[in-house]
């Protein structure tokens, strides 16, 4: 147990008195959160977009020029038919278009109902988001003047089309996915690096050489990532909950658990690399290479496993950031309990112990 | 001399596939002794070092290190052992204090026995300044000679240099071997692998081997006259001469 902890001890050195260590340990996770966030509530300045008045009426006209005098939007031209919609939102400069039906002025004073077709560029899903809100609320306005002066209350029902990425997966979910990006840096990465290190320098060999056991010495050089992805995981959840305003809505108690699965999958797989390799560069293009980029690109967290062809989706399987990225989604966002996410829980623990047992067999090896 | 024998190889053979890289070596190594391990570039000195520290399993023959047997009790062999590879082997990110606290809480050293023997070793070195800075602040020679205060810090009975003296120049490398030869007096049984000839000139007893066998084995002097040498260059050159083997 002392040995234990006098080895813990000299990791936390190591990891303390590296300045490039701490910076990516505690830097980036902020970083990125704040580049997120920042991203998440930017405010949207002159936008352009274009209204189509089929309608060309008292209503219609007026509508638009509330839209015009905000400061929000910056109404570049008005076309007259669908097609030339679809021309502009193509040239990518236009971020909506408002759409009034022939009937406008008609239907509201005969049905006391009429809609208004907001069509949003949904590429970019938080402005399109945001515009989509400001539209509305400008009509909702303009509707609420009309009432008080007008005889009888009418409604304008914003129809909202998101073009492009109906869903409007990604944004409000980049916080799982920093997690799970974040972790995987740390512990699969840091730990390989770090392992590896030993070797390179030949203290590995002087450790091997003492009482201390080799599974011991690989176990010691874990626990200072643990215990420093536990911090990150706390500061990412601190700063969504209270920068973001992005609220836990499942379990804390569920998420930090399955977080700690994630963790220990994560450093199984960094032991298993530096058991690996023998050059610190060549555990870090590993680590990059093997496993940040099938994670960015497989877990869901960019680009939507469903829309990938079959074989990626196979693959995206025996990604474990996968089912992480699930798991906290499912617990932050949705809040679901332990129940709903059993069998991500299942397949994610069975990869941990894959990696794991493959670690220790190789190990073994190894030290012949 | 005392002739309690402390390390005991009796034909210890490892084979890795069809190459045989330490076939049937036989030698013992006497309490307190300088044991000198000679031999060119791939002569099999390492693998032969690697199973005397229990590193590796040996494909034949028997050996035993500090009265243990190299294949069941190497866990009681790392205890009685000390090692210092050719790799200059402390942690550069520490301090001279932290790396003895370090290497002594490893050997199971108390609290109280590790800072009563740091203070010693640095006051012995004379380090007090530098105790508390890293060591990757201390010239190539300091740094060589604490990595071997560290291989003996916890008192083994055996201590295993690994080419220790490589990329020294020869005045702390003297100063080197004056460490050693206190260690020695001490009890301390040093067996040292070198390449350079003066040095095997400073051990009790050397070893050379050639091919993965021992070609001779005997005190310098002893080897000089053998071989009708002024020098170990010589007797080394006469030697190695017949390797077939090379890196």
């Amino acid at each position: 147990m002392k040995q234990l902890f006098t080895f813990v001890k000299k990791e936390f050195y190591h990891v303390l008195r590296d300045k490039k260590v701490l910076f990516i340990l505690f830097g980036m996770p902020i970083a990125q959160i704040l580049l997120f966030g920042f991203a998440l509530s930017s405010e949207v300045k002159d936008s352009r977009i274009i209204i189509v008045d089929y309608a060309k009426d008292i209503a219609s006209q007026q509508i638009s020029a509330k839209i015009e005098a905000s400061r929000y939007f910056d109404v570049q031209k008005t076309v007259q038919t669908h097609q030339q919609i679809e021309d502009v939102f193509k040239e990518g400069v236009i971020k909506a278009a408002v759409v009034f039906p022939e009937d406008f002025m008609e239907n509201l004073s005969r049905q006391k109902t009429a809609q208004v077709q907001l069509i949003m560029d949904a590429t970019d899903i938080n402005l399109a988001n945001q515009i989509s809100n400001y539209l509305s609320s400008i009509i909702r306005d303009y509707q609420q003047e009309q009432n008080i002066t007008g005889a009888l209350p009418y409604q304008i029902t914003p129809e909202i089309r998101m073009l492009y990425n109906p869903q409007l997966r990604g944004a409000p979910n980049f916080v799982p996915g920093v997690m799970a990006m974040v972790l995987l840096l740390v512990c699969v990465m840091m730990t390989a690096i770090a392992i590896v290190k030993e070797k390179e320098t030949g203290t590995m060999e002087v450790l091997l050489v003492s009482p201390m056991r080799p599974a011991m010495v690989i176990f010691s050089k874990a626990i200072p990532y643990l215990a420093l992805s536990i911090v990150n995981i706390c500061a990412i959840l601190l700063l969504s909950v209270f920068l973001l305003d992005l609220p836990i809505k499942g379990s804390l108690f569920l998420l930090m658990g399955e977080s700690c699965l994630f963790i220990i999958t994560c450093l199984s797989l960094g032991i298993l690399i530096s058991i690996q390799t023998s050059s610190q560069q060549v555990a870090m293009l590993i680590s990059l290479m093997g496993m940040m980029l099938p994670t960015l690109l497989l877990s869901g967290f960019m680009f939507p496993i469903e829309n990938m062809p079959i074989p990626l989706q196979v693959i995206s399987n025996i990604i474990p950031a996968k089912w992480y990225y699930i798991i906290v989604k499912d617990i932050m966002i949705k809040g679901a309990g332990f129940f709903a996410v059993w069998k991500e829980t299942l397949v994610l623990a069975g990869i941990t112990l894959l990696f794991f047992l493959i670690s220790v067999k190789r190990f073994k090896i190894r030290l012949e | 001399m005392q002739e309690e024998v402390v390390i005991k190889a009796e034909k210890l053979t490892k084979r890795f596939g069809a190459f045989t890289a330490t076939n049937e070596v036989t030698f013992e190594v006497h309490k307190g002794e300088i044991f000198g391990f000679l031999g060119a570039n791939g002569a099999g000195k390492t693998t032969a070092m690697r199973m005397l520290c229990g590193l590796s399993i040996p494909s034949a023959g028997n050996a035993t290190v500090a009265g243990f047997d190299v294949y069941k009790e190497t866990e009681q062999i790392k205890k009685n052992i000390g090692y210092m590879s050719q790799k200059f082997s402390l942690y550069e990110d520490l301090t001279i204090e932290e790396n003895l606290a370090f290497f002594g809480g490893i050997y199971g050293m108390s609290d109280s026995e590790i800072k009563t023997k740091s203070k010693q070793l640095i006051e012995q070195l004379g380090l007090q300044k530098e105790a508390k800075k890293l060591v990757q602040e201390l010239p190539l020679g300091w740094k060589q000679k604490l990595a071997f205060s560290v291989a003996v810090f916890h008192r083994p009975k055996i201590v295993f240099l690994d080419e220790p003296t490589g990329g020294v120049d020869p005045v702390t490398r003297r100063q080197f071997w004056d460490l050693i030869y206190d260690a020695s007096d001490s009890g301390i049984t040093v067996f040292v692998t070198t390449h350079y000839m003066d040095e095997a000139e400073y051990c009790n007893r050397v070893s050379i081997m050639v091919d993965g066998v021992i070609a001779a084995l005997d005190t310098p002097h002893n080897l000089k006259q053998q071989f009708k040498a002024n020098s170990m260059d010589e007797v080394f050159y006469q030697l190695a001469r017949g390797a077939k083997r090379s890196e």
